[in-house]
């Protein structure tokens, strides 16, 4: 049929079917071809069919650039393409590993999230640290993430390749001339193997260590006693009465870690029936308040000029000898002392924190003639960590300035900043040929060398350390190496000709020397699953007769003063920044330290008499000038501190460390002196003028005392717990109209149920030693931000775990005002102070918006995403545990830390939300962890098991102090340790306002005689009636 | 009929008539703005930019700009809050209670005491966003479905509490003003010379058209609404209280909050309506319709509520000392005698001494007398506020955690703020609003009005004083 429907054409060309129509007949809209177009009429003209699209281009340019600016910014998450065997995404990788930088060393175990390191913690398999992991090993994890560590090796300021400077530096040490290699204490003995290959190839080299907090008079001495230089072992588990002599052995001296885990092993008391009910009694004669001196039962403040007296007049009064006077109070504790040792004849233990070989041989004789070799410290089985040779490093730093070295190499260690010579050291440093740096930043020594052979943290490197005879550990990485760096071993060998593997290397040095026996293989994999290798220890040792008294006699009556009149300067180390080598670490920047609960910055402590006669009061910036060295730093009034004395702490002032630590407090190391080629911290006697600048300092916690408060603070003295359980416990009642009753007996609260857990904390109050371990274990757990020294100073630190520093006070009970004034060589509490997880939580009931709430496990728990910041709930929180942002404390160039740079940030633990700018935090009771134990058990089908799950806190505390546990489950641990404490010395912090907290504390108990008659303020207060009725 | 009491004096003094009424009214609404007006209005302006750039700040980087820590979190700003609130209290006191209970004096006062009232509840309220961490989910304290499923407020919360009350308050107050309002809005339409005055007055006059109908409405209105917030008078405060009373902090758990809180708001509250009508009195020659009668009136009502104030001090520390509580004596005499015992004594010259001065006649009837010891009074309760919140947190139950707090530039500045926002806000009003009720003045003006002579009664001031026959017999 024909089509009779009509034709429409769109044109001519259509009805003649031009050629050009054919052509473009598929386009709907034909073809544009612009007629009008020219060359030179350009888009901006704005005419003809131009100007639309001059419109169009300007329509899409305003369109584009407004959605641009509402845009946020995408961040990638880029899944695996390949995924890497063994690693599951969000499933946490764990590493054993080992922390051994400069002698202080931690066995460990990595946790890696996604490839990251994000946590570190103890392994409990090391018999050596135990699962003890100081502050500062704790804070290493950050400095892996340090955005100003290099990225690759430099020559003088410039960036360099690896093979420019390898092959510059091998023909360097080609020429030959003395080559020497400075370090730190090295725990390595694969590492001492490389540089015995090294030295191999260049017969000219020596090695030299050094220490900052040396330990080379007690290596001297030993020598001289007993012909071994060497580091004793130390078991103060084993001693009932312990004598320390300005050593800070919980604190900063040798392994304060493995000391703190004995220590409180032979503290530990319970309540239960035929439980422990002794524990070791500690004489601390020292000049600064330190954290060892604070757990103290007897303290006495003795100066530095009298140390080597006090060690005599304790070896005269125990064999019986006469000795002068050190002062009344000083000669009554030594009696004391004196009388208890030798009554623990075998169980005793004396040591000196002294690095004065004269005193150490005096100490080693009182160890002698009390039996302690054998028993308490094992010369058997010696220690290295340290084996810093004061005299060599002299002899080195002479020898630079004499001209005589052509290369030097640093290796884990910055002498020109540390060391008491370095000024000369820097002088001299330009006249070696070759300097080369390990170091992984440009710091004071390694940017006067000539090249930075930046040796990779820890965390990214290979290793091993044998920190006791017999005690191996391995060291892996945990992380591919972030920047272009290279281990210090391989760059030994590399320079040295040989095979730069130093995995190789060290596989083979372990097959060789460490593990023998044919399986290799396996006991390798298993090593390095464990992270350590022990062979055990020989049967502990004894020692002969004690070499060389006399002279040590005759050396210390010459050397110190029992009565020195002036003003005596004294250099001691803080446990949060040690020696300062971590200095840009924010988190130990403002980690307070235990007892001055200062942070970012070091200052002159001073007694409050010597404060008074001087004139001067804390925070005013004072002179100490001695030898015609000064420094200006502020001042910290400092009860216990000795009169007469100031101390300051070393570790400050860096200039080259980077942002956070630069200009941070003053560099206090060229004070010490040289005594007999030996560093003393013991600056001198030196004077100390008032500038009349003041500066204030960053402290957490401005109010020392504890006014009195029982339902805060609870202790009483062992003689009396002896006899009840209950000593030192305070029972608050209420008179109602129906009688007197317990506060917990009349409540407006229906309570919580608590069907399926409830998880709760109990603090020992007796074991905590202070250390504040768990402040930065937390503080890595739970991505706690830092705030810089002047919200220190606004009281703004977020840190979600304190630990409150009390002082006794000498006043009456009633006088108020008095009890603010701390005792001058005060008893001190330490008191761990977390969110209580109240039952009756005043939180939540005032928070508007229910971003506080209950969980049904105990748990006080908090919706940031909620939260409207009215910050009513940390008013009415009684403990004052919660914390307000006041800031956006991420991605702000005001808080520039590691929260501020991309790299800082691969330190976030994935599991915890960072918080966000007008929001409250709190501890969470590391509810990811809770959590993350619930589901792994019940995958399995079946219920947590005690110790499965740890909070940061409890796990990174030394001395157990924390235990953590579901109190539902009568046969964890906590609920056993409750019930034996029950009608003992458990309490819960403020019992009459029945807020139900889930956290327990057990009551301090000192070893100190009960009958004294100098009652103190908290003694005085017990048998007070008090409180709420 | 002009039927005056000879016992009662005057309310209104100079003779007025009902034209003279409207004419005194109306004429600085009408008029141009006065230099004076000018010259307010200006400095208040400057101020609340002043105050805004400093608010901008605070919420652009954070709460942190302000001087408060982990253990004083709430200082200047809820001091603030508070302060204003109670200032807030007596505009609807005087037109509600006042009314009950049949207070003719009120009726010179009590429209700029409400419109007081608004603004200062508006300025409490600025503080309340104004401290929150995060103000732009300040919504989420209401009760409205969000995407959070079931979640809803906080019942227990006192804040949530305070959002109800004073979010009712404030609409209570606003509908009370305005009701009042709308006769002499219709005053104002009906006398306006240009097109845009009328059409904006007469708009808002909502057809007011002065029939006996109306009138019996408003009344009916006027009474209902009066009942409605008299118990909102004692509420508000109540709750206010409670922010504090609930709480577990030694020296804010107080059962005596509310009556004190109270009395210290009617207190603070008729301090600054004899503040801002003192100065509109001689501003707007408004001496006649606001007499030393009022003012000695508004002085015992000062006397009374500062006393009560002083008592509810007493008692406090009497209550802490017989509970026997460690902590609550420790925080009444950290209070007395802590590091800020200077503001506890300021608070207790402020506000329990000063205002016992006005048992004295002649200075509770002097003008000068009276404005400085309202500023003294409302200092004093600023005090009172400061004392309660800041030296019951800075130390309270662990000696740790104590803590000193020390104002920024911020909590200054936008503290400034809200007296900028006030202070234009009411200069805005007293041009452009009738200061004065016309309406209920008149009401009042046969009864208790001081009687002129019967020729020139009738005869509008303005008439009298243009001409000399009048005044000639005027004299």
């Amino acid at each position: 049929m024909e089509n009779q429907t009509k034709r429409y054409w769109k044109g001519l060309e259509e009805l003649r079917n031009d050629e050009t129509f054919v052509k473009n007949a598929h386009n709907e809209f034909g073809s544009f071809e612009p007629t009008n177009s020219s060359e030179n009429k350009s888009i901006v003209d704005g005419i003809g069919s131009d100007r639309r699209d001059f419109l169009k281009v300007l329509g899409f340019g305003v369109a584009a650039v407004s959605l641009a600016a509402c845009e946020a910014p995408i961040r990638k998450a880029v899944p695996y393409l390949n995924k890497p065997v063994d690693t599951f995404p969000t499933i946490a990788d764990w590493y054993a590993s080992t922390y051994a930088e400069g002698g202080d060393y931690a066995s460990i175990l990595v946790k890696t999230r996604e490839g990251r390191p994000v946590k570190i913690e103890g392994n409990k398999q090391s018999s050596v640290s135990r699962g003890g992991v100081s502050a500062r090993a704790h804070a290493s994890l950050l400095a892996l993430y340090d955005i100003e560590k290099l990225k690759g090796p430099k020559k003088g300021d410039a960036d360099a390749d690896w093979d420019v400077i390898d092959k510059e530096i091998s023909a360097q040490l080609a020429k030959g001339g003395q080559i020497r290699i400075v370090s730190s204490t090295i725990l390595s003995p694969s590492t001492k193997a490389v540089i015995g290959d090294f030295a191999a190839k260049y017969p000219t080299t020596k090695h030299i260590s050094y220490d900052v907090n040396s330990a080379s008079g007690l290596i001297k001495a030993n020598a001289e006693s007993f012909g071994k230089a060497i580091l004793p072992s130390y078991d103060f588990s084993k001693a009932k009465v312990i004598v320390g002599l300005s050593c800070d052995f919980l604190g900063t001296w040798v392994a304060p870690d493995a000391f703190s885990t004995q220590y409180a092993k032979g503290r530990k008391i319970s309540s239960a029936k035929g439980g422990n009910k002794s524990m070791s009694r500690h004489f601390q004669f020292e000049t600064t308040l330190s954290l060892t001196g604070s757990n103290a039962d007897y303290r006495t403040a003795i100066k530095p000029s009298q140390e080597g007296l006090v060690a005599l007049a304790l070896y005269n009064k125990i064999t019986g000898n006469g000795s002068a006077s050190l002062g009344a109070e000083v000669d009554k504790m030594l009696d004391k002392a004196a009388k208890e040792l030798k009554a623990a004849q075998g169980a005793s233990l004396v040591v000196s924190g002294s690095n004065d070989a004269s005193v150490q041989v005096v100490v080693n004789a009182i160890n002698q003639t009390l039996g302690s070799y054998g028993a308490t410290i094992d010369l058997g089985t010696p220690a290295y960590f340290r084996q810093g040779d004061d005299a060599a490093m002299n002899t080195l730093i002479d020898e630079v300035k004499g001209g005589s070295v052509s290369a030097v190499i640093f290796y884990g260690c910055n002498p020109v900043y540390d060391h008491p010579r370095g000024a000369e050291l820097k002088e001299g440093l330009s006249k070696v040929a070759l300097s080369v740096s390990f170091a992984d930043r440009a710091d004071e020594t390694s940017s006067l060398c000539k090249y930075i052979a930046p040796a990779p943290h820890y965390l990214e490197s290979w290793g091993d350390a044998q920190p006791v005879a017999g005690f191996y550990s391995l060291q892996q990485p945990a992380i591919s190496l972030i920047y272009k760096t290279r281990q210090a071993q391989s760059s030994l060998l590399k320079w040295a000709g040989l095979n730069s593997d130093f995995y190789a290397y060290l596989r083979n040095y372990w097959k060789a020397n460490v593990i023998g026996g044919a399986d290799f293989e396996n006991a390798w994999t298993k090593a390095l699953h464990d992270g350590v290798y022990e062979k055990g220890a020989v049967a502990a040792s004894g020692a002969g007769t004690v070499a060389g008294v006399e002279a040590a006699v005759a050396a210390i009556n010459g050397a110190y003063k029992a009565n020195a009149s002036g003003l005596e300067v004294v250099l001691y180390e803080k446990v949060g920044m040690g020696t300062g080598a971590l200095a840009n670490n924010p988190w130990l920047q403002e980690f307070p330290d235990p007892i001055t609960k200062a942070c970012w910055d070091n200052y002159a402590c001073v007694s409050q008499k010597t404060a008074k006669e001087l004139g001067i009061a804390q925070d005013d910036v004072v002179k100490v000038e001695i030898k015609g060295k000064s420094v200006e730093l502020p001042v910290v009034i400092q009860p216990g501190q000795a009169n007469g004395t100031v101390a300051i702490a070393i570790g400050y002032g860096r200039e080259k460390a980077g942002k956070a630590g630069n200009g941070v407090g003053v560099n206090v190391y060229p004070l010490a002196q040289l005594k007999g080629g030996a560093v003393s911290f013991s600056a001198g006697e030196g004077t100390l003028t008032k500038t009349g600048d003041t500066h204030k300092v960053a402290q957490t916690q401005t109010h020392d005392t504890v006014m009195a408060r029982k339902s805060v603070l609870q202790e009483a003295r062992l003689g009396e717990y002896q006899k009840d359980s209950k000593a030192g416990r305070y029972f608050p009642h209420v008179v109602t109209s129906e009688g007197v009753k317990a506060p917990g007996e009349i409540s407006l609260w229906n309570g919580y149920e608590k069907p399926n857990h409830s998880w709760g904390l109990a603090i020992d109050l007796n074991s905590c030693t202070g250390c504040g371990a768990c402040v930065i274990s937390c503080q890595a757990e739970n991505n706690v931000s830092v705030v810089g020294r002047q919200e220190v100073i606004n009281r703004r630190e977020m840190h979600w775990i304190r630990i409150d520093r009390y002082y006794s006070s000498d006043a009456p009970v009633d006088d108020l005002s008095g009890l603010e004034v701390a005792s001058e060589n005060p008893e001190v509490t330490f008191q761990p102070l977390m969110c209580q997880h109240c039952g009756n939580a005043p939180c939540e009931t005032v928070c508007p918006v229910l971003a506080t709430t209950h969980s049904t496990e105990g748990l006080n728990q908090m919706a940031y995403n909620r939260c409207v910041g009215t910050r009513y709930c940390a008013n009415n929180c009684p403990y004052k545990v919660r914390r307000f942002n006041w800031f956006k404390y991420f991605d702000n160039d005001k808080f520039d830390y590691h929260f501020n740079n991309d790299l800082g940030k691969m330190v976030i633990n994935p599991d915890v939300t960072v918080r966000s700018r007008g929001v409250i935090e709190k501890c969470s009771m590391c509810v990811q962890r809770i959590q993350e134990g619930k589901l792994n058990a019940k995958k399995e089908r079946r219920r947590p098991i005690d110790g499965e799950i740890e909070v940061a806190c409890s796990q990174s505390c030394p001395t157990e102090a924390i235990v953590f546990g579901d109190m539902n489950d009568p046969s964890s641990r906590i609920s056993k340790l409750l019930a034996e404490e029950k009608e003992g010395r458990a309490f819960q912090m403020l019992d009459e306002i029945n807020v139900k907290p889930q956290i327990s504390y057990l009551t301090k108990i000192r070893n100190k005689d009960v009958d004294t008659s100098k009652a103190t303020a908290h003694e005085g207060h017990q048998h007070a009636e008090h409180g709420g009725h | 009929m002009h039927v005056t009491s000879p016992v009662r004096t005057p309310l209104v003094t100079g003779g007025k008539t009902y034209a003279d009424v409207t004419e005194d009214i109306c004429k600085q609404v009408e008029g141009k703005p006065t230099k004076e007006w000018k010259i307010a209005f200006a400095i208040s302006v400057v101020v609340l930019l002043y105050g805004t750039c400093c608010l901008f700040w605070t919420w652009w980087e954070g709460l942190g700009v302000w001087g408060l820590n982990k253990t004083v979190g709430w200082a200047w700003d809820i001091t603030n809050f508070v302060w204003w609130v109670g200032i807030g209290h007596a505009g609807t006191l005087i037109s509600a209670i006042l009314l009950l209970f049949r207070q003719k004096w009120r009726t010179s006062i009590n429209r700029a005491a409400e419109a007081m009232t608004i603004f200062a509840v508006i300025c409490a309220a600025s503080f309340i966003l104004m401290h929150m961490g995060r103000p732009w989910m300040a919504h989420w304290a209401l009760p409205l479905p969000n995407t959070f499923g079931s979640l809803w407020v906080n019942f227990n919360s006192p804040l949530v509490w305070d959002v109800f009350a004073i979010s009712t308050y404030f609409s209570v107050s606003c509908l009370f003003w305005y009701v009042g309002l709308v006769p002499d809005l219709a005053t104002i339409r009906d006398r306006a010379q240009n097109k845009v005055s009328k059409y904006i007055y007469g708009t808002l006059a909502m057809g007011w058209n002065g029939s006996a109908k109306t009138w019996a409405r408003y009344e009916y209105i006027s009474l209902i609404l009066a009942g409605l917030s008299t118990p909102l008078v004692l509420s508000v405060h109540t709750i206010v209280s409670m922010d504090f009373a609930t709480s577990v902090i030694p020296g804010w758990h107080t059962t005596i909050f509310p009556p004190y809180f109270v009395a210290g708001a009617i207190f603070s509250g008729f301090a600054m309506v004899q503040n801002l009508m003192l100065i509109a009195r001689v501003v707007y020659k408004l001496e006649d319709y606001i007499t030393f009668e009022h003012i000695e009136m508004m002085n015992k009502i000062i006397t009374l509520t500062g006393s009560i104030v002083g008592v509810a001090y007493l008692t406090e520390f009497f209550i802490a000392w017989y509970s026997g509580v460690e902590y609550e004596s420790y925080a009444f005499i950290n209070r007395a005698t802590g590091p800020y015992w200077w503001a506890y004594w300021a608070m207790m010259t402020c506000n329990v001494i000063s205002p016992q001065l006005f048992w004295s006649r002649s200075l509770r009837r002097s003008v000068k007398w009276t404005f400085f010891i309202s500023v003294i009074v409302n200092i004093g309760m600023w005090f009172e506020r400061f004392v309660i919140i800041v030296t019951s947190l800075h130390r309270d139950y662990i000696p740790s955690s104590w803590a000193m707090f020390s104002p920024t530039m911020f909590d200054i500045g936008d503290y400034i703020f809200s007296f900028g926002l006030f202070g234009t806000l009411f200069l805005l009003f007293s041009k452009y609003l009738p200061v004065i009720n016309m309406a209920e003045v008149k009401g009042v003006l046969r009864t208790t009005s001081e009687q002129l002579p019967k020729k020139i009664a009738g005869v509008s001031k303005a008439d009298r004083l243009a001409s000399p026959a009048y005044k000639k017999d005027a004299e």
